[in-house]
């Protein structure tokens, strides 16, 4: 076993409406941005796990993003790679 | 007609829609022609049971609906009575069951929504707000998921908009395992004169989307099957509706303002079915034609079709009549508040309901046909063999477990049966006080409200014993009215009126129905009797899984008046040495009790009587007594009977904390569980430092009413006296039992931990 | 005397704030518009309590660049009074008025709830008709209200005798469990260096009355009035 690092970001499932992101992108308006078409806001999680190796490690966080980080039914979620911690 | 890219009107398609063979007869009849697929659409929305009630409606128009205070009956967005110096009461009761099942935070979240804009569109504002929730047992961890999600998404919303959530019930058991109970009732005030009808009116008047863009949230479910629409399946896919109570906020704002202005002539949330109902509503009630250009209405993403447009769900959305003439002054009201506006079509004179796209007409149909054509069904009716052997079962014959010899320990037991035990845990998460009216708020019998400007108040409360219902469907029907309507009279308020959300199983399956009618027919009895007529609600069928029907649950909200704020009484016990009084029969009555359900977990016997006479003169002597100032704190005896009435009338406000000496050893003919936890209808618990007064008042009545006890505020136990024994119950037991249960079972896991277990559960 | 109320989108104290000024303290009130450059002639601000802007990044982060806030700031810099309530604190935290930031409660859940805080200090503009130690019985309706600073923050705001409220017990006793939300040496409210710039979490405004639960905010109104008076 070794020590993995891996990222998740969770974000608002396309297509669902996002008031959050809908009232930051007219803040952002207001404040002149005029050129931002959308903002999305969503969570960024760093998990640290011991697994067999980096395939391993981001299956595993797979499973957890599908059973307890994210909401399947209004959220999606993209891992990035594991990297030895 | 059809457009390019359509699908085929084919008998699987038609069968996708919901549509049966003869309804789908009746369409091709009333069109002379085969439907458009947008037509399909349309018909499928609009005929299901939610926007129809086609089952129901038969059955829903023997209940009673008028009073001389009834300003609006059913029919409209929200039931509408008057309270006197100008003023008036807009409330409606709705549920979000199955939305909540799926996505338990959106699902209740939007339920509040939807409920606040179906009164705020009467031209009120909303002043209250309460929920009747059912849960399955919380053992289950994804019951706790359940109930967790739903009470901070009705907590964000309700608090976000700035209403405060003051009332409700919620009760657990296993029949709502798989499908929960969320409805929500929205109570708001307005001055009569301010009163708007969702009637479209006046040829040429400009028909203006307002508020959110439309999404393809929750669009019927039939289209995402259909190749001919997907080009990407997953974007088809009926997705859950979310809310955003931020925008709702400025709607309300922005709604009012805009009725008060005169520069509109009628409003409507598009809720159940969207656009298609909202527009096909409004122009039925007014027996005018409207036409509707579906490229005008501005959407969240590209290439929505017509269909999709028509049926989106999305939340925040309202359709507005303006006058003609008055459109800019429209749009400068909704920019103030950052809304947008956009005309999407005009009320004419030719009998059609007309959408296009464009120039190009996509969906047509004759007069206001699509609305008064929908079929009409009378089910059979048959009551189940099972329900009534069970009811003929004599619950005394129900052995006694070896720990009932304490009778303490059953009083523990009960008061921290979920079902009972405080739900703090729960109201603490909703603003009870924003808007400064909140004299009680949750906890009590019911709310008050105090009516600013002048020197009343309301008294809201939602009930339903659904263990009743299903065990004797019109006995049960009519308890539910007469607990609701006791417990408003218990703060002080003479029941005035009210809405219903009828949560029932397959409508087709005759022992259901047969519940539907009893229980329909019982709450008309009560209503009648009570003087309460029913000024709207809501139908929700089809609350079944795999494991069968939820308890039918004919959910009550009452709304009572309390015409001087010196009248406003509490639940709990205030004043040591004051006389402790039951109001109503001992009667010891055993079946479908709490008592049998928690301590034996068995649901059987005749539910209690409910005779209605009888509860119309507890309820007027009640009131009598009140009024004349005789009486410092009433509480209805309910869930687990006389025994944890008087335990909450104890600890129930852990600020206002009593012992109490109480002697029931006159009643030595009734076995002593049914004196304890019998739960015999028509009965308040009154305390009063001028007990002969108020016994005078009942026997003037004819009501049974005896001197039971004295209150102490600083002795420590609960001290009941039965013919054979004595129990000194310690406060501090009761009380952990009633106010500790609930968050230390939520304690046990963290939210979120279950969303394995949600797969399998899916929208009916 | 006038109180300019504020209203942002998203408020919904404005209107529970506007009755305690005009029906309780018998003065003058006016909502200020928050895309307004204008306080039309204000003595006493109030940012009241709500969701300005749905609170859907942080918690007041949005409110702050309203053109109003400029007009805000200005009045608290000429050392006027401004009370900032609830999501009006969290506003004045994103704005710079007050030190520290309003935190996501401990428990994780919004709280609802009347609660006891006990005055601090009752030699200020807001509390001078109070008594140092008196416990008041307000409502609090949040869940973004723990209180956090740096130690260094915290150790001045009491150095300088600037923490006027603190969470406590019936009896007036400082403890976690009478600590709804998690804040740091329980804080519930602050003034600024100045001594203008109010900000608490408990809603006084909804303290007016013993009809709805308690009459105990009304002094804190009072006591602007009888500091001018004086």
């Amino acid at each position: 076993m070794s020590k993995f690092r891996i990222a998740v970001h969770i974000t608002p499932r396309k297509g669902l409406l996002d008031p959050q992101g809908k009232a930051v992108t007219d803040a952002l308006h207001t404040l002149g941005f005029s050129e931002v078409k959308n903002v999305h806001v969503g969570r960024y999680i760093i998990i640290e796990t011991d697994a067999y190796d980096a395939i391993a490690a981001e299956e595993a966080v797979t499973e957890m993003c599908e059973k307890l980080l994210a909401n399947p039914v209004t959220e999606d979620f993209e891992i990035e790679s594991a990297v030895p911690a | 007609m059809p457009r390019p890219g359509d699908p085929a009107i084919t008998p699987a398609l038609i069968a996708e829609h919901g549509l049966t063979r003869q309804e789908y007869e009746r369409l091709f009849a009333m069109l002379g022609r085969t439907p458009t697929f947008t037509e399909l659409g349309i018909v499928s929305a609009l005929w299901s049971e939610h926007c129809s009630y086609k089952h129901s409606r038969p059955v829903l128009k023997t209940l009673p609906t008028e009073a001389p205070y009834v300003l609006q009956g059913p029919g409209e967005n929200a039931g509408v009575i008057s309270i006197g110096d100008g003023l008036a009461v807009a409330f409606k009761i709705e549920s979000h069951n199955h939305p909540s099942a799926v996505e338990p935070y959106q699902g209740a979240a939007t339920g509040v929504g939807g409920i606040l804009r179906d009164v705020f569109t009467m031209g009120a504002r909303p002043i209250a707000m309460l929920n009747s929730l059912r849960f399955g047992s919380l053992e289950s961890s994804r019951v706790r998921y359940l109930f967790s999600g739903v009470v901070r998404g009705i907590g964000d919303y309700g608090n976000c908009v700035g209403i405060p959530t003051v009332a409700g019930e919620i009760v657990f058991d296993p029949a709502y395992e798989y499908n929960p109970l969320v409805n929500a009732m929205c109570v708001g005030l307005l001055h009569e004169d301010d009163l708007i009808r969702a009637k479209a009116e006046g040829i040429g008047n400009p028909i203006i989307a307002v508020g959110a863009r439309t999404g393809r949230d929750g669009i019927h479910g039939a289209s995402f099957a259909s190749e001919d629409l997907s080009e990407a399946s997953d974007a088809k896919r009926p997705r859950i509706q979310v809310g955003d109570p931020f925008t709702e906020k400025l709607l309300l704002e922005a709604s009012l303002e805009l009725i008060k202005s005169g520069h509109i002539v009628a409003i409507q949330d598009m809720g159940a079915a969207g656009l298609t109902s909202s527009s096909a509503e409004m122009a039925e009630r007014g027996d005018v034609g409207v036409t509707i250009d579906v490229s005008k209405v501005p959407t969240r993403e590209s290439g929505m079709s017509p269909y999709e447009i028509l049926l989106s769900e999305s939340q925040e959305r309202m359709l507005v009549v303006a006058k003609r003439g008055h459109e800019e002054a429209v749009r400068e009201i909704l920019e103030k508040w950052d809304l947008t506006a956009a005309v999407i079509g005009e009320v004419i004179a030719e009998p059609v309901y007309r959408v296009t796209e464009g120039t190009k007409v996509v969906a047509e149909f004759p007069g206001s046909r699509l609305v008064t054509d929908c079929p009409s069904y009378s089910p059979d009716a048959r009551e189940s063999d099972a329900i009534r052997t069970l009811r003929a079962a004599d619950p005394l014959a129900v052995p006694e477990r070896s720990e009932e010899n304490d009778p303490i320990w059953t009083l523990e037991k009960l008061l921290s049966a979920p079902t009972i035990a405080s739900k703090s845990w729960a109201y603490r998460q909703y603003d009870s006080t924003v808007r400064t009216n909140t004299v009680i708020g949750p906890g009590g019998d019911a709310a008050v409200l105090r009516i600013r400007g002048t020197n009343k108040a309301i008294a809201v409360k939602t009930d339903c014993n659904g263990r009743y219902v299903y065990l004797d469907p019109r006995v049960g029907g009519r308890i539910a009215v007469a607990e609701a309507a006791r417990n408003v009279a218990c703060t002080g308020a003479r029941p005035m009126a009210i809405t219903n959300c009828l949560n029932f199983g397959n409508p087709t399956r005759p022992e259901v129905f047969f519940q539907f009618k009893e229980a329909v027919a019982g709450m008309g009895e009560a209503c009648r009797a009570l003087g309460t007529p029913v000024t709207g609600g809501n139908v929700s069928l089809y609350n079944e899984s795999p494991s069968g029907a939820v308890y039918p649950t004919p959910v009550i909200g009452m709304v009572g008046l309390i015409e001087d704020l010196s009248h406003v009484t509490r639940a709990t016990f205030q004043h040591d040495g004051d006389a402790v009084l039951l109001l109503g029969e001992m009667g010891g009555e055993l079946g479908g009790s709490e008592y049998l359900a928690t301590i034996h977990e068995a649901v059987l016997g005749a539910p209690p009587r409910c005779d209605l006479d009888l509860e119309k003169k507890v309820i007027d002597s009640l009131l009598e007594a009140i009024r004349a100032g005789l009486v410092s704190s009433a509480h209805d005896c309910s869930d687990g009977g006389l025994a944890i009435a008087l335990a909450e009338c104890c600890v129930a406000d852990l600020e206002c904390q009593s012992g109490a000496e109480i002697d029931l050893s006159t009643w030595g003919a009734i076995p002593n569980r049914g004196v304890l936890f019998g739960e015999t209808q028509g009965r308040i618990v009154i305390s009063s430092s001028t007990p002969e007064r108020v016994l005078e008042i009942a026997a003037k009545a004819g009501v049974p009413c005896a001197r039971i006890g004295t209150v102490q505020r600083t002795s420590d136990t609960l001290a009941i006296r039965l013919a054979d024994s004595e129990m000194k119950a310690p406060l501090g037991r009761l009380r952990h039992a009633y106010h500790d249960t609930i968050p230390s079972i939520m304690s046990r896991t963290p939210e979120h931990t279950t969303f394995d277990e949600l797969a399998p559960v899916a929208a009916h | 005397m006038k109180f300019g109320i504020v209203t942002f989108p998203g408020s919904n104290c404005d209107y529970d704030a506007y009755h305690a000024v005009t029906e309780i303290l018998g003065e003058e009130a006016v909502y200020l518009w928050h895309k307004d450059h204008d306080l039309r002639g204000s003595d006493v601000i109030i940012l009241p309590g709500g969701f300005s802007y749905g609170d859907y990044l942080r918690a007041g982060a949005i409110a702050r660049f309203s053109p109003i806030m400029q007009e805000v700031v200005a009045h608290a810099s000429s050392g006027a009074p401004v009370i900032c309530i609830c999501n009006g604190f969290q506003i004045a935290c994103e704005a710079g008025l007050l030190p520290g930031a309003l935190m996501r409660n401990s428990h994780l859940q919004f709280v609802s709830a009347q609660v006891r805080v006990r005055v601090e200090n009752s030699g200020t503009i807001f509390t001078n008709l109070y008594e140092t130690n008196e416990v008041l019985r307000i409502p609090v309706a949040h869940g973004e209200g723990r209180y956090v600073a740096s130690d260094d923050v915290l150790d001045a705001l009491e150095n300088d005798a600037r923490v006027i409220f603190r969470y406590a017990d019936a009896k007036g006793n400082i403890s976690a469990d009478a600590n709804p939300n998690g804040s740091e040496r329980n804080i519930a409210g602050i003034i600024s260096e100045g001594g203008n710039v109010l900000g608490m979490m408990p809603h006084p405004e909804r303290a007016c009355s013993p009809l709805v639960g308690s009459s105990d905010g009304v002094r804190l109104f009072e006591s602007i009035l009888a500091r001018v008076a004086a």
